[in-house]
């Protein structure tokens, strides 16, 4: 026993849906005392002490005081906080699971719009809770750069917990891990939890993505899983971007790969401006390398979450240089971005002419589709399908646009 | 001493008896019709007044003994300057320095700053408030320990009790941005201005004594006067009446929570696509963060659909002055103020007009401002699987909020309540609502960022928004939903005392608050 005491979570006059929890141990006798402090303590206060005894219990812990602190967790903050304790004072591999939600069953696919993914500090349940309700593309919960250094090992409980237990509805289920030895071991905490995505930070070379496959697979064996976990590697160093084909070319897992201005910014002991220009050879490196590599190029985020007319202005750029999405640090940037990234009016109807034009051809029987006197090329064709199916994805086109033509005409 | 009970037509248990009078329990919305004549406050004669029109006395307490103040009368004063008000607990310093027991006091609203009167509700200065109780005054009377029983009324309700003689005013003591030695006053001008001085219409008509408390004394007239001097008995002058910053907020925000936008982004979707929002549309908005971000996104609809709302409803703050002042709405009638901008609306704009709760909630009046509003956006704090609605207390019984206009205002054609499906693990959506205070028949919408629930009542509605792709679910959907994520709460528990009751806008007791049991 490295100590008797230990504290998980956290408690203050702005914090809410969380609860900061001390535990003590205590030798051989007394049982286990339970003094709960909470806003909630009428109406769930006999639920937060039955839970408690339960994981204490699951931890064979049988002499213990503890001080609850709760501002309104829900359960499976209140059972994270207190096996992250409990944790700090046994050694276990004992986890307390909640239940994984149905609804959080589901796998993603390599070619799937990734438009826009938000990040969720892995260590803020009052994030967590509606994270999936802004219809973002991804979620993240990150474990590395908005976790403090000190809350580290409550995040991994924490976030795994989340994994199971928050509908992310349909969201593509991504986890930011750490740099190095202590990112591998985040891996097995949230890889059983049905993963779709890792994101791979501070990337700076094709063996870093090896050891992290490595560490999945060993886990994915271990725990007979069968959805695929794909990567994104974050680019956010010069030497990063050197590589960044390499890096995209390292695993068939490798998706997309993103690009992180902070870091890379600092890296070159540049500032960070808005228009970019500093960072401006490092995105369109990433991106060529990207495409050259068949996977998805996403841009930095846009850190300043007030101001939205910037945010538009630097989507609308983003996709001018060919990258196929953004993070988001705030929920509010997901519409602007995913109505930036989404095709405009002229391209939408562009793409219907040539969809047309080419299913007119087929049926004709003729290898040549032509729009007005113009030859059309097949990744020409192929562009227009794309286009197509991002608008109908995006509410802009009903999916049965195609027919409802085809009637008007008959 | 057990008082006798009985079930109203809500099916709440409630007394025959409050702080020794007979009550009438609630019969069901519509149905109480009294007959005979309003209540008359005495008649005076102008002689008695003085010819030069100047009635300035030399202090509040001469002012207060000149009307008499004495033992077991009833003070009302008004909330239009907010937290900021400086007048009604020195009201109660006063009086307890003149060693008066046993007031009644009925303001039109508390605020924080009024925790002030809880030593007098302790040393028996104060026996009872009849009017809202926040935070610390609703801990107060939830524990038991106000002498007398609360009385929750709604800002038409007020006027209700007083023009049924139910409450007769001793004094009205009526804190005036503006006022002339005669007694005309108005809530713009000088540095205390409010805006507005829309409650104080029924207590200077029908209390007994007038007192108008400025700290702009102007000459003769003081115009456009929303209290006619014609009513007041005595003018005060004092140095401050108020603290402005508290009195109206430099400037009111929407919300920047992304959960609390999303409702409003939904609840705007809604009325859009349900064709509640059309042009000519009339609507009334609060002054919360989530109702202010819904009045933008109404703004931008009514802006691209070339729409204009032929009135808005107060409590007015910039949002609104922005739709009056971009072409997207007609006028604002406004029995309230918020924010600097809205006050020099008022002030400046003749399409901005003061318009009194005596003549937009009344349920003695003929005919109501309330009825002809399309669009009525509420809070609550818990709605029941049968759209019952609660404002005043909390799911763990603490009575911790007033009524407001909140029961009037359920009689608009749609009334709409944008929620959080559960707020720090507290579900809204409950079996049965802990207190009720506007029954289900007359809540048509609930808007939560987990999904929408339309009254059944309401056929049309659910008609109107078919195949619109919102997320349309039963209400008990959302309620188990909110449980599955948060669990079952408890029951609050309550002792058998009554500490407060709560009032129906026609006078009727709805339902009352018991004792909380402390555990």
């Amino acid at each position: 026993m490295k100590t008797n005491m230990a504290a998980a979570g956290n408690s203050g006059p702005k914090v809410r849906s969380d609860c900061e929890i001390t535990l003590e141990l205590k030798g051989s006798r007394g049982g286990v005392i339970i003094d709960l402090n909470s806003k909630v303590k009428p109406l769930y206060g006999k639920s937060i002490i039955n839970l408690s005894n339960e994981i204490l219990e699951f931890f064979g812990i049988k002499n213990a005081s503890v001080n609850i602190n709760d501002t309104g967790a829900l359960p499976f903050v209140i059972a994270a906080r207190l096996e992250a304790a409990i944790k700090q004072l046994i050694d276990t591999d004992l986890e307390f699971l909640p239940v994984m939600l149905k609804e959080n069953e589901y796998s993603s696919t390599v070619d799937r719009f990734r438009f826009s993914r938000l990040y969720i500090p892995g260590n803020a349940p009052g994030m967590m809770i509606n994270a999936g309700l802004h219809s973002a593309d991804g979620i993240i919960f990150d474990l590395e750069d908005s976790v403090a250094p000190e809350k580290k090992e409550e995040a991994r409980i924490l976030v795994r917990n989340a994994l199971r237990q928050i509908d992310l509805r349909g969201a593509e289920r991504m986890v930011r891990i750490n740099q190095g030895e202590r990112g591998l071991k985040d891996l097995h905490f949230v890889i059983p939890h049905n993963i779709n995505l890792i994101l791979v930070p501070k990337c700076e070379s094709p063996v870093q993505i090896k050891r992290v496959e490595d560490e999945i697979s060993v886990i994915t064996k271990k725990f007979k899983l069968k959805n695929i976990v794909f990567l994104m590697p974050i680019i956010e160093s010069a030497l990063g971007v050197e590589r960044c084909f390499e890096i995209a070319c390292s695993s068939k897992n490798v998706v997309a790969m993103a690009i992180g201005l902070e870091d890379y910014t600092a890296d070159l002991g540049v500032p960070r401006t808005t228009d970019g220009k500093e960072s401006f050879y490092a995105r369109t490196r990433m991106v060529v390398g990207s495409k050259a590599a068949g996977i998805q190029p996403i841009d930095s985020v846009f850190s300043d979450v007030g101001d939205m007319e910037g945010l538009r202005q630097n989507v609308l750029m983003s996709k001018a240089l060919g990258f196929e999405g953004m993070g988001c640090i705030h929920p509010r940037q997901i519409q602007v971005i995913r109505q930036g990234f989404a095709p405009d009016d002229t391209e939408v109807k562009r793409a219907k002419e040539i969809v047309i034009a080419f299913e007119e051809a087929k049926k004709s029987g003729l290898g040549v589709v032509a729009l007005g006197s113009k030859m059309i090329d097949p990744p020409v064709v192929a562009k227009a399908h794309k286009t197509i199916d991002l608008a109908v994805r995006l509410g802009l086109l009903s999916a049965g646009w195609n027919e409802e033509i085809h009637d008007n005409k008959n | 001493m057990a008082i006798k009970t009985v079930i109203n037509a809500a099916g709440r248990q409630v007394p025959l008896e409050i702080n020794g009078k007979p009550v009438i329990p609630f019969k069901g919305v519509g149905k109480h019709r009294p007959e005979g004549g309003k209540y008359s406050p005495p008649i005076p004669t102008c002689y008695d007044y003085p010819d030069d029109g100047n009635k300035v006395v030399n202090s509040l307490e001469e002012a207060l003994r000149k009307c008499g103040l004495c033992d077991g009368m009833t003070i009302s004063t008004h909330h239009h300057l907010r937290d900021g008000d400086l007048v009604s607990n020195t009201v109660f310093d006063l009086a307890y320095s003149m060693g008066v027991k046993d007031l009644v006091w009925f303001p039109s609203a508390s605020f924080p700053c009024n925790e002030h009167v809880i030593r007098y509700l302790e040393d028996g200065t104060i026996n009872r408030i009849e009017g809202s109780m926040n935070g610390a005054l609703g801990r107060f009377v939830s524990e038991g320990r106000m002498k007398g029983t609360a009385v929750l009324r709604s800002h038409g309700g007020r006027v209700q009790a007083i023009q049924d003689g139910e409450v007769i005013i001793d004094i009205a003591v009526l804190a005036a941005p503006s006022a002339d030695a005669f007694g005309n006053a108005k809530g713009t001008g000088g540095t205390s201005a409010c805006g507005v001085l829309g409650y104080t219409k029924a207590d200077y008509m029908y209390a007994k004594k007038v007192i108008v408390v400025t700290d702009n004394l102007i000459d003769m007239p003081c115009f456009p006067m929303e209290i006619e001097g014609n009513y007041v008995d005595y003018v005060v002058v004092v140095d401050k009446i108020g603290i402005p910053e508290k009195i109206v907020s430099g400037t009111t925000q929407i919300t920047k929570s992304p959960d609390r936008l999303l409702i409003a982004e939904l609840t705007a979707s809604f009325l859009e696509k349900s064709g509640i929002l059309k042009d000519g549309v009339t609507m009334q908005a609060g002054a919360g963060g989530t109702s202010l971000a819904i009045a933008v996104f109404l703004h931008e609809i009514l802006k691209n659909k070339g729409w204009k709302s032929k009135f808005g409803f107060g409590g007015s703050t910039k949002y609104m002055v922005k739709m009056l002042e971009e072409g997207q709405m007609g006028y604002i009638l406004d029995a309230q103020a918020f924010d600097l901008d809205a006050v020099k609306s008022v002030e400046l704009n003749p399409n901005h007009i003061p318009y009194p709760v005596f003549n937009a909630y009344n349920y003695h009046s003929k005919g109501n401002l309330t009825s002809m509003m399309d669009i009525m956006i509420l809070g609550a704090t818990e709605v029941d699987l049968n759209f019952n609605g609660n404002v005043v207390t909390h799911s763990d019984g603490n009575l911790l909020h007033g009524i407001g206009g909140w029961q009037n205002c359920l009689h608009a054609r749609n009334v709409i309540l944008p929620l959080p499906l559960f707020r720090d693990r507290i579900p809204v959506i409950v079996d049965d609502v802990t207190t009720l205070c506007g029954p289900g028949e007359l809540i048509d919408v609930i808007i939560t960022e987990r999904g929408i629930a339309i009254n059944p009542l309401r056929k049309d509605l659910i008609k109107s928004v078919k195949g619109s792709g919102l997320p349309v679910k039963t209400i008990l959907e959302l309620k188990e939903e909110a449980e599955k994520i948060c669990g079952k709460p408890e029951k609050a528990q309550f002792e058998e005392d009554i500490v407060a009751a709560i009032k129906w806008v026609d006078g009727t007791v709805i339902d009352v608050i018991r004792k909380i049991k402390i555990q």
